[in-house]
């Protein structure tokens, strides 16, 4: 009987090396599938053990974990409330991340590869040291400024958006979207609390959960004839070149005759660049944008950043917050050949051209910027708990060159001269160079126009300090100067904020 | 414990299997081995509390102080009543036994209020209660080996154990659900707040009569035969008991529900039948006969239901537990979603949730463990396992007597069998069934069947490995003696 007895040993053996087998695919092969399922509860306590690292600019602390009684040991807490609520977005327990709190999840959640030093640490003291704090290049004076100031704005307007960045060094120093909204009770433990509080905000008309500094895209208006204008000058036109201009002007394929803001603006028949972008001349930029022509108005615009559909926002050669493409549209008819009715509109920002407030800070930093524009981020430095250890340090990073040194200087003197003589008064800095453009774009048949100013800031020195986009949605008649005012205050915190060099 | 595995092999390597055995108790190996799993368990312990509350209490040491008492008693009791059996199984059991304990304390610990966490006692809770099974269990144990003085007296009770096993086997399936049913499975009996499983007892009692049996019958089914295609064929009225058998196990699968107990007797009995017969024909006749019946079991559930039913959904659950993962797959998700946190390292005993594990103190303390230890601490359980089952190989190879060699052989077997029927069914290697995890899982019945069991198999080993210096049996030997065909000199087959 020994022999069958030894192969029923075999047979255990054969047994149990399928149990080991088996289990080595779901713990080794399969583990991190079955550890991050969807339907794995223990992920988020797991999650909630280790104290979250803050969020933090200029010295403020934005969002902070603090420590609890119940299962899951640290809440959430975001002080300044609806603030930098885009900013840096929210963290809740069963719904998505979104934001720095979703980009940055790995360094404040303490499971970066590079963290392994404190994990170590952690697997010898017993201890469980918290996530790594993440830095943004906001500037408090200026976000402080920002959501005041739009929030409100002289024109009761209620959705909108305003951002800064640094020309130089691409930082932004302001990021806010209007309406904003509380992330505290998205972040509550109750799940009950956190789930009604996001369906109010998602059934909200005005969309509080929208960042709209980046994801909104609407016609820019007189805004885009920056654009237009830096394809002129780069096509044998200076700042004196006489183009045509009139109180109304049809493009030749019939369509609705094109008219100016105000009838006194530009009746005459010609008018210099330098006066057409000074007094946002329509008339002007519409012929103008024909005799250029569709193909050489579109690249201009795809030189500035317009359809990138691959941008984000957050630290520098990482994914961020994805920033929604800028659009040129369609200016043809159905055949294919250029359509100047389509042509002449969107050259002053209308038809189906569509622009984020970001685009249009991007547009304004690379004029001051002697044409290179540079990549926009939010995180400036990622440090350790333990605060000494550093982790990252931004280095600024150049996205494009849309145009020449030379060609940026004219368009700085231009939009210099919408600031100190058109229609950019009310964002003027004492003891500073401002530029800018306003944009007043048609929203639709029976709804008010929006209101855009896009800006930059250059200090004694001639150094530019700060770029700006404001939005005012619907703001109807004088939307586009108090747009214009608003981002001269936010320029004017934004050089007087101590990181501000 | 790999290492005392083979120093218990033969020490004189000279002699061999018939030349002239040294003879060493290896006693003081068992006792320090045992000392050795206490210190794991105890080492356990303060891991726990250090995780869950953050300190290790002054009093850590003692649930695994109390098992050691325990174990102890019976290490001395093995010295006197069987001291040469195999020594690597007590240190073995008693590391899986107090493990269980340490980790059932450790579920009490979860369950607990911060509060009431630092007033745990030790024998309160499921860890409590288990430990107090321990005890019982373990002196049952002792007893055995005492009133058992011999494993062939055994034999002598076949019939009655045999019709006790029957018995135990069906009383769950004949009573109502309310008494019998738990989670689908009606293998229980509850009266009051105690459920016994009668099918953990009715395991050792049929394997009993199946050794007696096999013995006095297998030179009928292993010499009469026809062969066909190249398989030597078994005749066709030797084929009754088999039958019989796989009817019994067919209907446990119907009537109680219960795939894994129906596969546990009937694995059984085959294994038992092919080591006695040496016939391989019959594990192959077994094998069809067994997947046969299960595909048909599926098959009829999934056409007429009624009392396939539930096999028939638990098969669907194995296929794809994720298909319905809130409610019929919701056990077997769970489990899988807690080996897979382990992953491989595990996330440190008392780190895991284990509370989010349906069932976590019985059928799923495997993936619960599996959660805290990961692939490598379950390795080192499996590898315990391991050595349990071939240490009762080993004894059934060495022991002289048929009846002997079948029934250790057996119960080794089973013991393994159960231990793959219930780790297999936890991550989805077979479809899942309500079986218990040897020495781990709650609950006193199994843990009592399983030391009845590894005390016959003490039993056993102490006569395979005694000297036979000196003639005669020891003087303990009962007068009276076991039916003359079993302990004629040895029965082994001589085959060419």
């Amino acid at each position: 009987m020994n022999a069958p007895l030894r192969r029923v040993g075999l047979v255990v053996m054969v047994l149990f090396g399928l149990l080991f087998a088996n289990l080595n695919w779901i713990q080794a092969y399969k583990a991190d599938d079955y550890r991050n399922s969807d339907y794995n509860g223990r992920v988020q306590v797991a999650e909630y053990e280790r104290k979250r690292g803050n969020i933090e600019a200029g010295g403020t602390a934005l969002a902070v974990s603090k420590e609890t009684d119940g299962e899951l040991e640290y809440l959430r807490t975001y002080p300044a409330g609806a603030k930098y609520a885009h900013a840096i977005g929210y963290k809740p327990v069963n719904l998505a991340d979104t934001g720095i709190e979703e980009a940055e999840n790995a360094f404040l959640a303490g499971t970066s590869d590079q963290l392994i030093g404190d994990r170590l640490r952690d697997l010898v003291t017993g201890d469980e040291t918290a996530g790594a704090n993440v830095l943004l290049t906001i500037s408090k004076q200026a976000q402080d400024v920002a959501y005041e100031q739009l929030l409100e704005n002289r024109k009761g307007v209620s959705k909108g958006a305003a951002i800064a960045l640094d020309p130089r060094t691409g930082a932004i120093q302001a990021l806010v979207s209007m309406p904003s909204f509380n992330p505290n009770p998205l972040a509550s433990h109750d799940s009950d609390e956190a789930t009604a509080a996001y369906n109010e905000l998602q059934q909200n008309p005005d969309g509080p959960l929208k960042n709209r500094a980046l994801g909104e895209v609407l016609p820019p208006g007189s805004t885009f004839k920056i654009v237009a204008a830096a394809a002129a000058l780069e096509n044998g036109f200076t700042q004196d070149t006489k183009i045509p201009a009139g109180p109304s002007w049809t493009p030749p394929t019939s369509g609705q005759p094109i008219k100016n803001a105000a009838p006194s603006i530009c009746p005459e028949a010609e008018v210099t660049l330098m006066n057409a972008v000074t007094e946002s001349c329509n008339t002007g930029f519409a012929q103008l944008g024909v005799r250029l022509g569709a193909d050489t108005l579109k690249q201009k615009a795809r030189q500035f950043g317009f359809e990138q559909d691959d941008l984000t926002v957050g630290r520098l050669g990482e994914d961020g917050e994805p920033v929604a493409a800028s659009r040129t549209g369609s200016m043809e008819n159905a055949d294919g050949s250029v359509d100047p009715a389509a042509l002449a509109q969107s050259s002053i920002g209308q038809r189906d051209v569509r622009m984020t407030p970001l685009q249009g800070a991007l547009i304004a930093a690379t004029v001051a910027n002697d044409g290179s524009q540079m990549r926009p981020y939010l995180v400036s430095q990622i440090l350790g708990a333990d605060r000494t250890t550093n982790y990252y340090t931004a280095e600024p990073d150049e996205l494009r060159q849309p145009v020449s040194d030379q060609v940026a200087a004219d368009l700085r003197e231009m939009m210099e001269s919408v600031v100190q003589n058109g229609t950019g008064r009310n964002a003027r800095i004492s003891g500073y160079t401002v530029g800018g453009k306003t944009g007043t774009a048609q929203s639709g048949p029976d709804t008010p126009d929006h209101g855009w100013f896009i800006g930059f800031a250059l200090d004694k020195d001639g150094n530019p300090v700060s770029a700006v986009c404001v939005l005012l949605e619907e703001a109807g008649d004088g939307g586009s100067a108090e747009a214009a005012r608003i981002a001269g205050q936010i320029m004017r915190a934004a050089i007087a904020s101590p990181g501000s060099r | 414990m790999t290492a005392a595995a083979t120093s218990t092999s033969p020490p004189t390597s000279t002699g061999g299997q018939s030349g002239v055995r040294l003879a060493r108790s290896r006693r003081n190996a068992e006792l320090s081995l045992l000392l050795l799993a206490m210190v794991l368990v105890a080492a356990y312990g303060a891991m726990v509390e250090a995780s869950v509350l953050d300190t290790v209490t002054p009093s850590f040491w003692v649930p695994a102080a109390a098992l050691s008492a325990v174990f102890l008693g019976l290490h001395v009791a093995i010295r006197f009543l069987a001291p040469f059996a195999d020594p690597a199984l007590l240190p073995a059991v008693a590391l899986l036994n107090g493990l269980g304990v340490g980790f059932l304390h450790r579920l009490d610990l979860a369950r607990a209020t911060p509060a009431e966490r630092a007033e745990l006692a030790t024998f309160a809770g499921t860890g409590g209660r288990q430990l107090a099974w321990t005890l019982i269990s373990v002196a049952l144990a002792a007893g055995l080996l005492a009133v058992v003085r011999d494993h062939r007296s055994i034999s002598r009770y076949a019939y009655t154990l045999g019709l006790a096993g029957i018995v135990l086997v069906m009383i769950p399936a004949v009573l109502p659900p309310s008494i019998s049913e738990i989670n689908g499975a009606k293998l229980w009996i509850r009266v009051g707040g105690l459920s016994i499983q009668p099918g953990e007892f009715a395991k050792l009692a049929l394997l009993a009569f199946f050794a007696y049996y096999l013995v006095r019958k297998r030179e009928v089914l292993s010499l009469a035969s026809r062969r066909f295609l190249g398989v030597d064929l078994p005749r066709g009225r030797d084929l009754g008991p088999v039958v019989v058998v796989w009817l019994i196990s067919l209907l446990v699968l119907v009537f109680e529900k219960d795939l894994g107990t129906s596969l546990l007797y009937f694995g059984m009995f085959v294994a038992t039948l092919y080591i006695a017969t040496e016939r391989v024909s019959w594990l192959l006749i077994g094998l069809v006969l067994f997947f046969g019946g299960a595909y048909l079991a599926y098959v009829l559930g999934d056409l007429i239901g009624g009392p396939f039913a539930n096999f028939y959904l638990r098969a669907n659950i194995w296929l794809d537990p994720f298909a319905d993962p809130y409610n019929d797959g919701y056990q077997l998700v769970q489990g899988l979603l807690a080996l897979g946190s382990g992953g491989m390292f595990g996330a440190g005993p008392g780190a895991g949730q284990p509370l989010k594990l349906p069932e976590v103190q019985n059928d799923f303390i495997f993936a619960g463990l599996g959660e805290e230890i990961g692939l490598f601490g379950l390795s080192a359980l499996l590898v315990v396992y391991l050595l349990i089952v071939e240490r009762g190989l080993r004894a059934a190879l060495a022991v002289h007597d048929s009846f002997g060699k079948l029934l250790a052989g057996g119960l080794a077997f089973t013991l393994g069998l159960q231990v793959f029927v219930i780790v297999g069914g936890i991550s989805g290697l077979i479809p899942l069934t309500g079986q218990t995890t040897p020495f781990l899982s709650a609950g006193g019945s199994s843990l009592m069947a399983n030391w009845l069991l590894i005390a016959i198999l003490l039993r056993i080993s102490d006569a395979a490995r005694r000297p036979v210096t000196g003639g005669g049996p020891p003087s303990t030997r009962p007068t009276g003696g076991p039916p003359e065909q079993l302990h004629g000199a040895p029965t082994e087959v001589i085959r060419p």
